[in-house]
C-alpha cells in the first residue's frame, strides 16, 4: 500500500535548485536577530547596545517554557536593539550586530566527546539551550515537542524530508550533504522521547536523497527500528498530520490535539542536524540551509546562511533581482508569506526566499464559486473550504466554526485548485482569526466576571 | 540592496517634526525601524539616535532609488492553470464529436439549430450583463455550453426559433436573475428544455426526424425546410424508441378489449426496438439532436472524468439505477425481463447523466452527496418512464434533484480529519 493521505493536490514542482549544492556564504557584516523566531513567547534580551558578542553567545533568554533563546550568529558588537521588520509582517524587537569579521566562537561551545552517552533529560536541556525551533517553517520550539507529558508516550518518531512545497530544495540539499548528522539527530530524538521506531519520509521525486540517507542509516546503525521511506509526491505530504497518517494511519485529533496524542513526534530533517550539533557540540542554531529561488532572481541557488542575514543580502549573493521580480516570499509558494520589504532577516524557520516574477505571480481574476467541489476533494483535513470561506465572508463566524474553520491547516490546496481563483484560504484565515479573537474576548470577560 | 534605500530614513525622521504626517506608509515603516540601514550603508548606527543627524539633507528626491515594491497577498501564491472558462470551453469541445455525428445523421439543419441556440444564449447573457450592469462577462463560456445543451435537447425537425427561445429562457430566467454563473439553483439548459416542452409540446414531442431523412428523395444534406409530419408512415414510426416501447408495453400488459392486430403490432414494435440496440448506441435512431449518439457522449464523458471536470459517481449511480430498474420492471413478461441496455441507451439518459446531472453548479459538492444525487435522479427517471405520462423523464428527474442539492450538501458534510471514534486508535 502506498504511504500517503487522502486529499491533496499536485502543484508544479519548480525545483530549480535541486542540483545546486549548498553554498557557504561569506560572513555577513551585519545581522538582525529578532527575539521572536518561534511560536510562543518572545525572548528577553540579555545583552545591551555596545556589548561585544561572540558567535553562539546567547542574546536572549526564553520568555517561558514555550519559547526559545536566540544567539549571536556572528561575532561583533551589538549595534542596536529595537523594532525592525520581521518576516511575520510586523515589527519585532530585534538585536542588530555589526560583525568584526573574526568569527570568534563563544567559549561554552565545545564538543562533548561522550555525547553518545547523554541521557534524555540532558538532550532536551541542550536542545533548549541551543534555541532550536522547528526548521520546516512553523518554528515550534523543539524542546517542547521533545518533552511530552508522561501520560502521552511517544512510540514513533517521524523525520520529515518530504519538502512538498514547490521551488524549495533546502531540505533536499541538506539530506544529500548532511545525511549522517540527520540519522544521528533522529536517533537522539528517539532517545529523548523513548520512541520505539523512526521513519524518515522523503517524497519520491528525491530518490537520490533516499539513497544517501538509506546508506547513512546503514553505516550509522540503530538499535531501534529505523526506516527511510519514499512517499508519493503529493502536496501537502510534508504537513505534520498528513505525514503521521501516511506512516501510521493515525489521525491527529483536531486542535488543540497534537501529534503526541497519537504517540507521534515529527521533526524536520534540518532540525535533526541542529539537534545533533546541539547535543554533540553544544552548538546553537546560528545557521541554516536556505533556498533562494524563483524566476525573479538571477541565479537561484541553495546557501548555508547565518541566522539574521538580511534577505536583501541573500538576494545579492544570488545575482540580484531580475527586472521582472514582483513578489518576495519567505517560504514556498503554497504557504510562504509575502513580504513588503527585503530588509527582513533570515530566521530559524526560513527554508527559502522565493522571488516570483510578474508572470509567476499572476493570479487569475476571482470569479463566483461554481460549486465544483474540487476544494472539498483536495482538502487534506476533509473540510468544505468553499462553504467555510463563504460563511466567513458573510461574517457568519459561528457557522464557519461549526464547519471546522479552526481545523484548517492553511495548506492552500483548495485555493490552488479553485478554477474560480477564489481566495479561500484568505477568507478562512480571516474567519479563524476573528473566531480566536472572539474567544479571547469571551475568556477575558469571563475572568472579569469572576 | 541598493533598492532599500538608506535615504528613506533620514527624510521621514526629520519631517516628523515639521510635517507630522508622512503620507507614505512604506516610508513610515522604514522610519520606525530602528536599525533601518541595510548592511554596510554609511553611518547606519548613527541614524539610530533619536534626533536626526542634521536637518540639512532635505535634498531633491532625485537620487533616491525607489524601494523595490512587492506585491502583497495572502498565500498560496501560485494557482492551478485550470479556470472556469477553460473548463467550460473544454466541456463544450467534448460535445463536438456528438454534434458532428448529429449533423451527419440529421443533416446540416441540426448543426444550424445548435449554432442558433449557442448564439442566442451568449447574446442574451451579454445583453443582461450590459443592461443590468452586472459584474462578470460572457467570456467564462458558460453560456456557450448552456446554449449547446439546450439545442442538444430538441428534436431535429423543430422550427429555428425553438432553440433560440429555449436558450434565451435558460439564460434570462433560469440563470441570470439568480446572480449568474454559480448561483442558479437549477440547470439552466434543462429549465430551457422544460419551458419549451411545456410551451410548444407539439414541436418538442412530434418534430422527430428519422435518421438520415435527408437521404430520402426530395431532400439533401443542406435542406432546411422540412415537415416532420411527412415522415409519419403508419402512425407509429415517427416515435422515438422510448415512446414506442412505452405504448407497446402498455398494450401488451393490458391486452383486454384490444383488437388482435394492435397487440400483434405492439409485440412487433417491441421486438424491433430490441433488435435495434446497436443503432441506439451509435445514434442512428430518431431522437433529440444530441441525445442519440450514446457512444460519442460516453467518450466525451470519459474525457471529462479523466480531466476531473465531473465526478464519475454521478453518471455511474444514475445510469446504474436506471439500468437495474429497467431490468426489474421494464420487461413485458414480468420482473427481471427488461432490457437494461435498452434503458441505458434509449432517450436522453446518457446525455443527461454525463452532461446535465454533473453540472457543477447544480450538483452536490461532496462525494457521498453525488451518489445520493445520482441515485435520486435514477429513481425519478424510472418512475417517470414506467409510471408517468411522459415517455422520458431524465430532464425532470435532474431538475427535481437539483432542488435537493443544498439539502444533500448539508447532510453529507464529510467527516473531518481527526474526528474519529476513540475506539479506532490502533497500536
Amino acid at each position: 500500500m502506498k504511504k500517503t493521505f487522502r486529499g491533496g493536490t499536485h502543484p508544479p514542482e519548480f525545483k530549480l535548485t535541486a542540483e545546486k549544492a549548498g553554498e557557504k556564504l561569506p560572513l555577513p557584516s551585519t545581522v538582525h536577530i529578532p527575539v521572536l523566531q518561534h511560536i510562543g513567547a518572545p525572548g528577553k534580551a540579555i545583552v545591551k547596545k555596545g556589548d561585544e558578542v561572540k558567535v553562539g553567545q546567547p542574546l536572549t533568554q526564553a520568555g517561558g517554557f514555550v519559547s526559545a533563546p536566540t544567539h549571536a550568529s556572528i561575532s561583533g558588537k551589538v549595534a542596536a536593539i529595537g523594532e525592525y521588520p520581521h518576516p511575520s509582517g510586523r515589527e519585532v524587537i530585534t538585536i542588530s550586530i555589526d560583525g568584526d569579521g573574526n568569527d570568534e566562537w563563544f567559549e561554552e561551545i565545545v564538543e562533548d566527546v561522550d555525547w553518545e552517552k547523554v541521557d534524555a533529560a540532558e538532550i532536551i536541556k541542550r536542545v533548549q539551550a541551543a534555541g532550536l525551533a522547528g526548521m520546516g517553517g512553523a518554528a515550534f520550539p523543539t524542546h517542547v515537542k521533545l518533552s511530552p507529558p508522561k501520560e502521552k508516550p511517544i512510540d514513533t518518531v517521524i523525520i520529515n524530508g518530504a519538502e512538498c512545497e514547490p521551488y524549495l530544495t533546502s531540505d533536499h540539499r541538506l539530506m544529500l550533504e548532511r545525511s549522517e548528522e540527520i540519522i544521528q539527530g533522529a536517533k537522539l530524538i528517539a532517545k529523548a522521547v523513548g520512541a520505539k521506531r523512526i521513519f524518515i519520509g522523503i517524497e519520491d521525486n528525491k530518490p537520490d536523497a533516499h539513497g544517501v540517507l538509506e546508506k547513512a542509516a546503514n553505516e550509522v546503525g540503530s538499535d531501534i527500528d529505523l526506516s527511510v521511506e519514499m512517499l508519493p509526491v503529493k502536496y501537502p505530504q510534508g504537513a505534520e498530520k498528513q505525514l503521521i497518517y501516511a506512516f501510521t494511519q493515525r489521525e491527529v485529533p483536531p486542535p488543540p490535539g497534537l501529534p503526541m496524542d497519537v504517540g507521534c513526534l515529527v521533526q524536520n530533517v534540518g532540525s535533526c542536524v541542529a539537534i545533533y550539533e546541539a547535543v554533540r557540540y553544544r552548538k546553537p542554531l546560528i545557521e541554516r540551509y536556505v533556498t533562494i529561488t524563483g524566476a525573479g532572481v538571477r541565479e537561484p541557488k541553495n546557501v548555508i546562511a547565518r541566522i539574521g542575514v538580511p534577505v536583501s543580502e541573500l538576494i545579492e549573493t544570488a545575482g540580484g533581482y531580475n527586472d521582472n521580480a514582483a513578489k518576495l516570499l519567505m517560504g514556498g509558494p503554497m504557504m510562504g508569506a509575502a513580504q513588503w520589504t527585503d530588509l527582513i532577516p533570515t530566521i530559524k524557520g526560513t527554508s527559502g526566499v522565493l522571488i516570483l516574477s510578474e508572470e509567476e505571480a499572476r493570479i487569475g481574476v476571482e470569479m463566483p464559486c461554481i460549486v465544483c467541489g474540487r476544494c472539498v476533494d483536495v482538502c487534506p483535513v476533509f473540510l468544505m473550504p468553499t462553504t467555510i470561506a463563504r460563511m466567513s465572508e458573510l461574517e457568519h463566524y459561528e457557522d464557519a466554526e461549526k464547519m471546522g474553520a479552526l481545523e484548517c491547516i492553511e495548506c492552500g490546496s483548495c485555493t490552488f485548485i479553485c478554477p474560480s481563483k477564489r481566495n479561500l484560504v484568505h477568507h478562512i484565515r480571516f474567519g479563524k482569526t476573528t473566531i480566536m479573537a472572539e474567544r479571547r474576548k469571551a475568556q477575558v470577560a469571563k475572568r472579569a466576571a469572576g | 540592496m541598493s533598492e532599500s534605500t538608506p535615504e528613506a530614513k533620514g527624510t521621514p525622521q526629520s519631517s516628523g517634526s515639521e510635517n507630522k504626517k508622512t503620507e507614505l506608509t512604506g516610508e513610515k515603516k522604514v522610519a520606525k525601524a530602528t536599525p533601518e540601514s541595510p548592511p554596510q550603508k554609511e553611518g547606519a548606527d548613527k541614524t539610530e539616535v533619536k534626533k536626526p543627524p542634521a536637518p540639512k539633507p532635505k535634498p531633491k528626491p532625485a537620487p533616491k532609488p525607489e524601494p523595490r515594491k512587492f506585491i502583497l497577498s495572502s498565500s498560496p501564491h501560485i494557482r492551478d492553470e485550470e479556470s472556469v472558462s477553460r473548463i467550460m470551453r473544454n466541456v463544450t469541445l467534448s460535445l463536438v464529436p456528438a454534434m458532428l455525428a448529429a449533423t451527419w445523421i440529421f443533416g446540416l439543419r441540426s448543426l444550424g439549430l445548435v449554432a442558433l441556440g449557442m448564439a442566442s444564449a451568449v447574446l442574451t447573457e451579454w445583453a443582461i450583463y450590459k443592461i443590468f450592469k452586472m459584474e462578470g462577462s460572457v467570456s467564462d463560456m458558460s453560456a456557450l455550453l448552456t446554449g449547446m445543451l439546450v439545442s442538444f435537447n430538441i428534436p431535429a425537425g423543430t422550427p429555428w426559433w425553438i432553440p433560440v427561445v429555449g436558450s434565451m429562457f435558460a439564460i434570462a430566467i433560469a440563470k441570470m436573475p439568480f446572480g449568474g454563473l454559480g448561483y442558479n439553483p437549477l440547470n439552466p439548459a434543462l429549465v430551457g428544455r422544460a419551458f419549451l416542452l411545456a410551451s410548444w409540446p407539439l414541436h418538442m414531442t412530434k418534430a422527430w426526424l428519422p435518421a438520415f431523412w435527408w437521404k430520402q428523395p426530395g431532400y439533401n444534406f443542406f435542406t432546411w425546410k422540412v415537415d416532420p409530419a411527412s415522415f409519419i408512415v403508419d402512425g407509429a414510426t415517427y416515435a422515438t424508441p422510448l415512446e414506442m416501447t412505452k405504448t407497446a408495453l402498455r398494450t401488451v400488459r393490458n391486452p383486454e378489449g384490444l383488437p388482435d392486430d394492435v397487440i400483434q403490432s405492439a409485440m412487433v414494435n417491441l421486438q424491433n426496438v430490441a433488435d435495434r440496440l446497436i443503432d441506439l448506441m451509435v445514434g442512428t435512431v430518431g431522437g433529440c439532436i444530441g441525445e442519440t449518439s450514446a457512444i460519442l457522449i460516453i467518450l466525451g464523458g470519459l474525457y471529462m472524468i479523466f480531466k476531473k471536470y465531473i465526478d464519475w459517481r454521478v453518471p455511474v449511480s444514475f445510469i446504474a439505477v436506471v439500468a437495474i430498474g429497467g431490468w426489474l420492471f421494464g420487461g413485458s413478461k414480468g420482473a427481471f425481463t427488461g432490457d437494461p441496455l435498452f434503458h441505458i441507451f434509449a432517450g436522453g439518459l446518457i446525455l443527461g447523466a454525463f452532461y446535465m446531472a454533473t453540472d457543477m453548479v447544480t450538483s452536490p459538492m461532496t462525494k457521498k452527496g453525488r451518489i445520493i444525487f445520482g441515485v435520486g435522479c435514477g429513481l425519478i427517471t424510472l418512475m417517470i418512464r414506467m409510471i408517468g405520462g411522459y415517455p422520458e423523464g431524465v430532464s425532470y428527474a435532474i431538475l427535481l434533484m437539483n432542488l435537493t442539492v443544498p439539502l444533500i450538501d448539508r447532510y453529507t458534510v464529510p467527516r473531518r480529519f481527526g474526528h474519529i471514534k476513540p475506539a479506532t486508535k490502533e497500536a
